[in-house]
């Protein structure tokens, strides 16, 4: 289980520093997933993990591969394009979902749909 | 020495991304209300995929790097699936 491949010192360094930060990250965003009260609030924690998180292990990967291979290897950016460009889309919907279910339901203050209430009068 | 240091580092990163999994499943199991499960789920898979990348990383091998755009890509759609039909009631109209 504990294997790591072998990089020259310096590329280690900067791998590990990379690679933990961005377990931390994503760890403190799941940790809010926990502890926050209201779904709008929780809602905002994991993207702390789908941005600065992700990107940080992509970047140590992409370090590790160009320093193993003597190339520059960057595939691992589709994979950080592709999260970034899909988080907010993801959530934006699912957020809206959420208002849409408490509204219909009403027992759960959020704020009114401004638009309805236009038309309605 | 530089590589035992890389070999903790990368199990010590590869145990807080397990625990952040937990986190989410914690949430995806307990959340009081379905969006709060998709939620979990949305956050689960990110875990699996930034797993995945460290497994590539201790390995040396590009194949965990397909699994892990596999699992991003319909991640998402699974994602917006589940919200479209919380939205709508189907999913598909």
């Amino acid at each position: 289980m504990i294997q790591a491949p072998d990089l020259p010192a310096w590329a280690a360094l900067i791998v590990g520093l990379l690679l933990l930060g961005g377990a931390t990250i994503t760890l403190v965003g799941s940790l809010g997933l926990l502890r926050l009260k209201t779904f709008y609030e929780r809602v905002h924690a994991p993207t702390l993990g789908a941005t600065l998180g992700a990107i940080l292990i992509l970047v140590a990967s992409m370090v590790c591969f160009s320093v193993l291979q003597s190339r520059p290897v960057i595939h691992e950016i589709l994979i950080g394009i592709f999260v970034t460009l899909t988080t907010p889309v993801t959530l934006m919907l699912l957020a809206r979902a959420a208002i849409y279910r408490d509204r219909s339901e009403g027992h759960i203050p959020v704020p009114p749909d401004r638009l309805t209430e236009k038309k309605a009068e | 020495m530089s590589t035992l240091f890389l070999a903790l580092v990368i199990t010590a990163s590869q145990i807080l991304l397990g625990l952040s999994m937990l986190c989410a499943t914690w949430r995806m199991l307990r959340g009081p209300r379905a969006q709060d499960r998709v939620l979990g789920l949305d956050a689960l898979y990110l875990g699996a995929m930034l797993l995945l990348v460290t497994y590539g990383i201790q390995t040396g091998r590009t194949l965990y790097y397909e699994a892990a755009l596999a699992i991003g890509l319909l991640g998402f759609t699974g994602t917006v699936a589940l919200g479209k039909f919380l939205m709508r009631g189907e999913v598909i109209e």
